[in-house]
C-alpha cells in the first residue's frame, strides 16, 4: 500500500503534526520528548492556539523545543520557567501560556519557582519531562533518579543516605491549592500517549478558563542516560521508574 | 489632586520611584522586600495600580524569580521593572545577564547598602564595580543612571526605560540608600497610558506576543547560540549598540569647573555633601571644581579628562573602599595625582570631613 492509498482509506492514525517544524531533532532515538512535543504541538492546533500560544523552554534536553514546535517561544533560564511564565501570562492574559521543563530545571534548581507559580495558582499549564536523569550534561543524578539508580554522579547507584530519596513532586504540587490539575502520564504505548493527550488537553483547557495551575508529568524514558535500548528502557521504567510514579490523576478539580 | 497632572509632593526618593513607575505607563513590576528600598513595592501595592493603569504588580518569592518575571515580561514588549537592594542585587545578577544577552528592554532599581555579605541595611555606594564593570557573567554592559535627589529618582525612571527601549537593553537606576530614604519635594511626572497591544507589535516586532501566525512568522527570545561564529556575532551586535551608547547617552553634570585648580569627582547623594564642602573652600579662596556623572556607564571619561587634566589634583569621594577612582584616574590618564576618599559600613560623611579629607591629599592648597 502507497501512502496516498493509506490517506485515501482513512487509516492514518498519526501524522506529522502541522505544528512541528521540519528541523532535525537533536533527541536521542527512543528519546520521550518527541512523543510529547508532537502531542503539545497537535493539542495547541486543534485548540486553536497555534495563534495564541508561548511556550517557555528550559535548560536541560528540552533547551531547543522551540526548535520544533511552530509557536512563539522564551527560552527561560535553568528552572526559572514558571517564573518567566508567570509574567508573560499575567502581562497577556488572553494568551496560551505554558512551560515544558525536565527534572532537574522543575524539581531541582527551579524547584522555589515551581512551587511558588502553583501556589500562586498561575493560569498556565507546566509539561514536566520526569526521566529520572539529568539528559543533556550527560546522565547525571536527579532529585528524581531512583534508590540504586547509576548515573554519572552516582556511579554505584543513587544511596538516599548521601543523597536522599526521590523526590515525589507531582505529590508535592498536588497538595498546593494553586493547582486545579495534576496527572502523572506516560508515552510508552499507544494507549498512554492518548492518556497523556488527553492531560494536555485538559491542561490547557484549565489555562485559557483561568482555573489555576495544571501540571502535566510525563513519565519517560532516557535511554542514552540510561544506557538501554529503547524497548528496554521503556520495559525498565514500566518495572522501576512507574512502581514510584504510578500513573494516574494526583488532583483533578475540574472534573 | 487628579494624576493627570503634574504634581509637586514632599516623599520618600523610593516612594518617588514608584509613583513615576506607574505614571511612566510601565506595565509590570515584580519585587522582592529588602531594606532599604521596600517602600518601592509597599507604594505600588497601596497606589493598586492595576485597578487604575491596568499595571501588574507582584511580589515574588525571592529576587531570583522576580528579575526572571522581568526577563518574562520584557521578552513580550511590555515595560517592566524590578527594584531590589545589595544583596538582592547580586541575586539577580544571572537573570540580567540574560536580559542584557536577550537584548531586552527592561529597569532594574538598586537602593544600595553597606556590604560585602549582608553588610548593612545604611547607605554605600560599593556596587559601583558589580554595576558598571559586569556583575553578571559574559560581556555586557548596563546603562547605569545615578540619581542625587528625589527629583532625579522619579526622572530617572521614564529616562531609564526610554533608554532600555531605545537601545534595548536593561538599564539601572544605581541609587544609594540616602536617596532612597530621604524626603525631599518632588515633581511627579504626568500619567501617561500603557501601550496597547498595537503599538507594542509596532515598536517591538522582535516581542513574543503569540501571534506567530497572524505575524506571518514566529518569534522565539533565546540566549543560547552553540554555533561559535554567529555566537560572536551576537557579541559583536552587543559591543555596536554599546558602542552607539556610550557616543550619544553621556550625561554629567559640572559645578565651579571654570576656574578650578583642583576637581572633585562624586555621584549620587556624596556628590551634594562634597559641593558643600567645595563651597566651605571657596570661602577660603581655594577653587575647587565638582564633576557629577549622572551615567556611571557611559562613563563621562571625556569631560573629566579635560577638566581633570588642567587641574592639579583630582579628589574622587564615593560610600566605599575606591571604585570609581580608578574609572577617574584612567580618564585623566594619571597625569595628575587622582586620591579617593571614602567612608564604609554605611557612614556618610560630612562636609567638614570632605574639606579635611582633600587638606590631607592636596596640602599644598592651603
Amino acid at each position: 500500500m502507497t501512502k496516498e492509498e493509506i490517506k485515501k482509506n482513512g487509516t492514518v492514525v498519526a501524522a506529522k503534526p502541522r505544528l512541528i517544524t521540519d528541523n532535525q531533532m537533536h533527541y536521542c532515538p527512543g528519546c520521550s520528548h518527541g512523543v510529547v512535543h508532537s502531542i503539545v504541538a497537535e493539542v495547541l492546533d486543534e485548540m486553536g492556539l497555534a495563534d495564541n500560544a508561548i511556550g517557555v523552554a528550559p535548560v536541560g534536553c528540552a533547551v531547543f523545543a522551540y526548535n520544533y514546535i511552530d509557536v512563539d517561544w522564551i527560552e527561560a533560564a535553568h528552572g526559572r520557567a514558571p517564573a518567566v511564565a508567570t509574567a508573560a501570562k499575567r502581562l497577556n492574559p488572553d494568551r496560551m501560556v505554558f512551560t515544558y521543563q525536565g527534572d532537574g530545571d522543575l524539581s531541582a534548581i527551579g524547584t522555589a519557582e515551581t512551587i511558588h507559580a502553583a501556589n500562586r495558582g498561575e493560569n498556565i499549564a507546566i509539561i514536566f519531562i520526569n526521566n529520572g536523569i539529568y539528559g543533556m550534561t550527560g546522565g547525571q543524578m536527579a532529585p528524581t533518579t531512583l534508590e540504586g539508580m547509576k548515573t554519572a554522579t552516582c556511579p554505584y547507584g543513587r544511596r538516599v543516605d548521601l543523597n536522599g530519596y526521590p523526590l515525589k513532586i507531582g505529590d508535592l504540587l498536588a497538595q498546593l491549592d494553586g493547582t486545579c490539575y495534576v496527572t502523572r502520564q506516560s508515552v510508552h504505548t499507544t494507549a498512554a500517549t492518548r492518556k497523556t493527550k488527553k492531560a494536555i488537553r485538559q491542561a490547557f483547557e484549565n489555562a485559557m478558563a483561568g482555573r489555576g495551575t495544571s501540571v502535566v508529568e510525563v513519565v519517560s524514558t532516557c535511554n542514552s542516560g540510561w544506557k538501554m535500548s529503547p524497548v528496554k528502557a521503556n520495559e525498565w521504567m514500566e518495572e522501576h521508574m512507574m512502581a514510584k510514579y504510578p500513573l494516574g490523576d494526583i488532583k483533578n478539580t475540574v472534573k | 489632586m487628579s494624576d493627570r497632572e503634574e504634581e509637586v509632593r514632599l516623599m520618600k526618593g523610593n516612594e518617588a520611584i514608584a509613583h513615576a513607575i506607574i505614571r511612566y505607563g510601565a506595565d509590570g513590576y515584580f519585587g522582592y522586600p529588602i531594606t532599604p528600598q521596600s517602600e518601592v513595592l509597599e507604594t505600588l501595592e497601596e497606589q493598586m495600580p492595576w485597578d487604575t493603569t491596568g499595571m501588574v504588580v507582584l511580589q515574588a518569592e525571592s529576587e531570583l524569580a522576580a528579575i526572571n518575571m522581568v526577563y518574562g515580561g520584557a521578552s513580550t514588549g511590555k515595560a517592566v521593572c524590578t527594584s531590589s537592594s545589595s544583596p538582592g542585587i547580586s541575586l539577580k545578577q544571572e537573570g540580567i545577564s540574560y536580559i542584557a544577552a536577550g537584548e531586552l528592554p527592561a529597569l532594574i532599581i538598586n537602593v544600595m547598602r553597606g556590604g560585602p555579605g549582608l553588610g548593612t541595611i545604611q547607605p554605600s555606594q560599593g556596587d559601583y564595580f558589580q554595576t558598571v564593570k559586569g556583575g553578571g557573567h559574559g560581556d555586557y554592559r548596563l546603562i547605569v543612571l545615578a540619581p542625587a535627589t528625589v527629583q532625579e529618582m522619579a526622572d530617572f525612571v521614564g529616562l531609564g526605560f526610554d533608554l532600555a527601549f531605545k537601545y534595548r537593553t536593561p538599564a539601572m537606576i544605581l541609587a544609594d540608600g540616602v536617596v532612597g530614604q530621604m524626603m525631599e519635594k518632588v515633581q511627579l511626572p504626568v500619567q501617561r497610558p500603557r501601550r496597547t497591544d498595537a503599538q507594542i507589535a509596532e515598536q517591538c516586532p522582535w516581542a513574543i506576543t503569540g501571534r506567530a501566525e497572524s505575524r506571518g512568522h514566529r518569534n522565539v527570545e533565546t540566549t543560547l547560540e552553540m554555533e561559535p561564529n554567529k555566537m560572536e556575532l551576537n557579541n559583536h551586535r552587543f559591543q555596536e549598540t554599546y558602542r552607539r551608547i556610550q557616543e550619544n547617552e553621556v550625561r554629567y553634570e559640572e559645578y565651579y569647573t571654570e576656574d578650578a585648580d583642583y576637581l572633585m569627582v562624586a555621584f549620587g547623594s556624596v556628590a551634594r555633601i562634597c559641593l558643600k564642602g567645595i563651597e566651605l573652600l571657596r570661602e577660603k579662596g581655594i577653587k575647587v571644581g565638582l564633576i557629577r556623572p549622572i551615567t556611571l556607564w557611559p562613563f563621562p571619561e571625556k569631560i573629566i579628562r579635560e577638566v581633570g587634566q588642567k587641574t592639579k589634583g583630582v579628589l574622587t569621594v564615593e560610600l566605599n573602599a575606591g571604585q570609581m577612582v580608578e574609572d577617574v584616574r584612567l580618564a585623566v590618564e594619571c597625569k595628575v595625582p587622582v586620591a579617593h576618599f571614602g567612608r564604609m559600613g554605611g557612614i556618610v560623611p560630612n562636609p567638614n570631613e570632605i574639606v579635611d579629607a582633600f587638606y590631607k591629599e592636596f596640602p599644598e592648597a592651603k
